[in-house]
């Protein structure tokens, strides 16, 4: 049995401060911008800039959660980088982190890819080491800078940013109460290797896949613990999309106040990694002492992780250390679908 | 750009986390590190310091016509941005439409990557600038 | 330090522009060719060759090339010698001939200057120039050399008032100029107006405050004052030579709109001449930008630090101004073959003080040659004197 004493030391987030309008996606491909938008419940989405890309992303993200917690990078024994965005197929996200926080070089390093739910797997990680007490802290990022094929739904939702979590057991803004997992081959949505873009299967995202693990490790995870939705003040569960969350806690028995907080999709995108981490941070920038949180993670190929967080009387000493989520929410600006297609790289140019 | 690895990771440090040194001899302040005080020569006594990724805009320009590896970028904004410690440093400011950056202007440092060799050779990070926040503005 | 005086005895030129039919040995071979006709020397009288050259091994892929134009020239074995310090290795290179003169160490010299640029694209080319810039700490990051001097620029506007029309007043002045010289590769008129609205390179300069991409040459022919008297009856000689050196990065400047270099060079050569900027007529300076010929007038005291802009408007440094400077075109309109500059700085003034200027000559007793490398690290001043 865990001990129940690991949880989060500090949080950080980065978010990129393009933004494209669902309507311009659709003006460039002959959708009806209004329906997408409602189909989706998504407004716009983040765009990572030409000199963006999951490794800046996870260092400003780490950067803000080091601030946040306020130690000192070297006691950092471990970083784990979540992400179907890293910048290199071969070569570490996790060592320009760790270079670029001064965490390196006594430490361990490793990159993660579970499309959705690197993030979540990567904060599983670190629970284990410093609940063994392999580690004092470790660092656990989910970012992306996910791309979507023009033309496809995707495009849509397919969205930059990211958010880090220092692990530990130490002045704790937040005890993690449990976590649960459920995982399963199931082929929902992929990206072979040398692919620009992923392919997914369409409606089969939906019930075999994202319902499916969702409510399975959710049901589990309260099982376990036992707890029911009502004993949570908030719930962040993955947001693919601004529809699929809201069925989701609604089939739970969740009510839109729980999900209120913690509901950035409709404004930033799926950041994919960093979907829930970052649902989970927003709602933590608001969350009063006490109050307990229940987060579902989902990656698709498929599969769920559930938290139960608590949260401490030290999150209020802690914050208006680093920018909120919902400073770099605020801090936009519009582009067209020509200024993205160029920043994302969509255009062939003279090499 | 056809560089080797080496030729800059060596310098990894100074561009990720702005290390400069500091002359104990006279107290002042390099970025980027040098391996002798120009003012103290032989009593140089150099030390490495950790610069502070705050300052403001000294002068700036718009680069429109770019050199090789920088094609795809343009119009992007250079500007020589003096820290708060002293030392001046060449950095290019993000975050910023070309109508919008001033001499004087506070900015802050960011982690963006700076350049990449080719398509198959690495990829370079660094600092680069963008306007500062408030800490007002930090919060909720 | 007081210097043995040294005699410029044959001066010779390419035209300069994009001479797409000769290469970069071509360029020096005609260039060297004119000067040792103009000397009335024989090749067997050259005891060593001087070449200033800035990136040949990037323009064209080719170092050694002391070698290379000596053998192509026919002087071989003579000691035959490159100099590289960016835009200023032609200055460097005549500072160099002419130390060899003064020293006693040889007779005759000639000193080359040849930058072969249109081998590549524009883009390589601005890689290239961007060099003699800190590679690590500006090239690296996107900078580029209208880049460098826009910064300089932004900032001397902001604090002397220096407008954009007085920016443009230069390039005006140096069209104007070039229009009247053969070899220039601009020969008509630019307008303020023109200037201000031409393509923007890094603002706040325009295409028209820039130098051109250009191909060309240049050669001195440097003899002792006593061996200039078996082949001139009228050398022109020089009597000061300054050089000194700056930070190479911009940011590290004590000013950043002030070239201490520039000050520094010509305080040297005044001493070793005797003379201080109120004696000069004529000058050659260096406007690979518009804003650098501010700086250079400001830096060789023509005029107060700060007040280049007003002083170029007003007319000052027009032909038949206080002070003539660019009677050839300047970097700006005559072109700027990196490398060669230095060297066709010194024949321009040459041809003036001998009263062989044809259309754009001008009253010149005195004159002076002003050559910077990258954005300051160096800068190279000639006096002349007939």
């Amino acid at each position: 049995m865990r001990p129940l004493t690991v949880g989060i030391c500090g949080y950080g987030v980065y978010i990129p401060r393009l933004r494209i309008r669902a309507e311009e996606i659709a003006r460039i491909w002959g959708g009806d911008g209004e329906k997408i938008k409602k189909g989706l419940l998504i407004e716009e989405k983040a765009v990572a800039d030409f000199d963006e890309d999951t490794a800046t992303i996870a260092t400003e993200a780490a950067r803000n959660a080091l601030k946040m917690a306020g130690i000192e990078p070297a006691a950092v024994g471990a970083i784990y980088v979540g992400s179907e965005s890293h910048p290199y197929a071969v070569k570490p996200t996790a060592t320009i982190v760790a270079e670029a926080i001064e965490a390196a070089p006594v430490m361990t390093a490793a990159d993660y890819e579970f499309a959705c739910k690197a993030g979540t797997a990567a904060i599983q990680t670190c629970m284990g080491l410093v609940g063994s007490g392999m580690i004092e802290y470790g660092l656990a990022i989910g970012a992306d800078t996910a791309q979507g094929a023009p033309g496809d739904a995707l495009e849509y939702t397919a969205a930059s940013g990211g958010a880090a979590y220092l692990i530990g057991k130490k002045g704790l803004i937040a005890e993690i109460e449990d976590t649960y997992s459920v995982t399963t081959d199931t082929p929902d949505f992929w990206r072979r290797e040398g692919e620009p873009y992923p392919r997914h299967g369409g409606r089969f995202t939906g019930s075999p896949a994202y319902f499916k693990h969702v409510l399975s490790a959710t049901l589990g995870l309260m099982k376990k613990i036992g707890a029911a939705p009502e004993d949570f003040d908030h719930a962040v569960f993955h947001q693919p999309n601004g529809k699929f969350p809201r069925n989701a806690a609604k089939n739970l028995g969740f009510t839109d106040r729980q999900l209120k907080e913690g509901i950035l999709v409709d404004r930033i995108g799926n950041t994919y990694s960093g979907s829930s981490l970052l649902g989970l941070a927003r709602v933590l920038d608001v969350a009063k002492p006490g109050e307990r949180i229940l987060v579902t993670a989902f990656g698709s190929g498929a599969g769920s992780d559930s938290f139960s967080i608590r949260v401490t009387e030290e999150i209020e000493k802690r914050r208006g250390r680093a920018p909120a989520v919902e400073t770099y929410i605020s801090d936009r600006r519009y582009i067209d679908y020509g200024t993205y297609v160029k920043l994302r790289r969509k255009i062939k140019v003279a090499e | 750009m056809t560089m080797g690895a080496p030729r800059f990771w060596r310098k990894t440090q100074s561009r990720y986390n702005l290390y400069g040194v500091k002359c104990k001899s006279c107290n002042a302040t390099y970025f980027p590190p040098r391996k002798i005080c120009p003012s103290c020569r032989r009593a140089s006594k150099l030390e490495d310091v950790k610069l502070t990724p705050k300052g403001e805009v000294l002068t700036y320009t718009v680069i429109r016509s770019a050199p090789e590896g920088f094609e795809r970028q343009t119009p992007y904004i250079m500007a020589i941005v003096k820290l708060d410690e002293g030392p001046m440093v060449t950095t290019q400011i993000v975050d910023c439409e070309p109508d919008e950056v001033e001499i004087g202007m506070a900015v802050e440092g960011v982690f963006r990557k700076i350049r990449e060799s080719g398509k198959d050779g690495p990829i370079y990070y660094g600092f680069k600038f963008r306007p500062a926040r408030a800490d007002k503005d930090l919060a909720v | 330090m007081k210097m043995n005086k040294v005699a410029v005895i044959g001066v010779g030129l390419t035209k300069f522009g994009e001479l797409w039919d000769q290469s970069f040995s071509d360029l020096f071979v005609e260039a060297g060719a004119n000067a040792i006709v103009d000397a009335g020397i024989d090749g067997k009288d050259i005891d060593a060759i001087y070449l200033g050259n800035m990136s040949g091994g990037r323009f064209i892929e080719q170092e050694h090339m002391a070698s290379l134009i000596s053998d192509q020239a026919g002087l071989n074995p003579a000691p035959a010698t490159r100099i590289e310090a960016a835009c200023a290795s032609g200055g460097l290179a005549v500072r160099q001939g002419v130390i060899a003169v003064a020293s006693g160490m040889h007779d005759v010299v000639v000193v080359g200057g040849v930058e072969k640029m249109t081998d590549i694209t524009s883009e390589r080319v601005t890689q290239t120039l961007i060099t003699a810039a800190d590679q690590e700490w500006e090239a690296f990051l996107g900078m580029t050399f209208p880049g460098v001097y826009a910064l300089i620029a932004r900032r001397h506007m902001h604090e002397f008032g220096t407008t954009r029309e007085q920016l443009a007043a230069v390039s005006v002045k140096n069209h104007a100029n070039a229009k009247d010289n053969p070899h220039a590769q601009f020969r008509f008129d630019v307008t303020v107006e023109q200037v201000l609205g031409s393509t923007m390179v890094a603002d706040p300069l325009t295409l028209l405050d820039c130098s051109p991409i250009t191909d060309g040459a240049a050669c001195i022919v440097l003899a002792s004052p006593e061996k200039a008297k078996e082949f001139t009856d009228s050398p022109v000689y020089i009597t000061g030579a300054g050089q000194a050196t700056s930070t190479i990065a911009l940011h590290d400047r004590e000013r950043i709109t002030v070239s201490d270099a520039t000050i520094n060079a010509a305080k040297a050569a005044y001493k070793m001449a005797g003379k201080g900027p109120e004696d000069i007529d004529v000058a050659e300076v260096h406007d690979c930008f518009t804003i650098a010929e501010l700086l250079a007038i400001e830096g060789l005291g023509f005029c107060e630090i700060g007040e280049g802009g007003p002083f170029t408007e007003e007319g000052s440094t027009a032909r038949g101004g206080k002070i003539s400077v660019n009677t050839s075109g300047g970097l700006k309109a005559k072109g700027h073959p990196v490398g060669a500059t230095g060297v066709a700085q010194v024949v321009e003034v040459v041809l003036q003080l001998r009263g062989e200027a044809g259309k754009r000559q001008v009253d010149a007793d005195v004159g002076l040659t002003h050559n910077v490398g990258g954005s300051g690290g160096t800068a190279a001043v000639h006096i002349l004197e007939k």
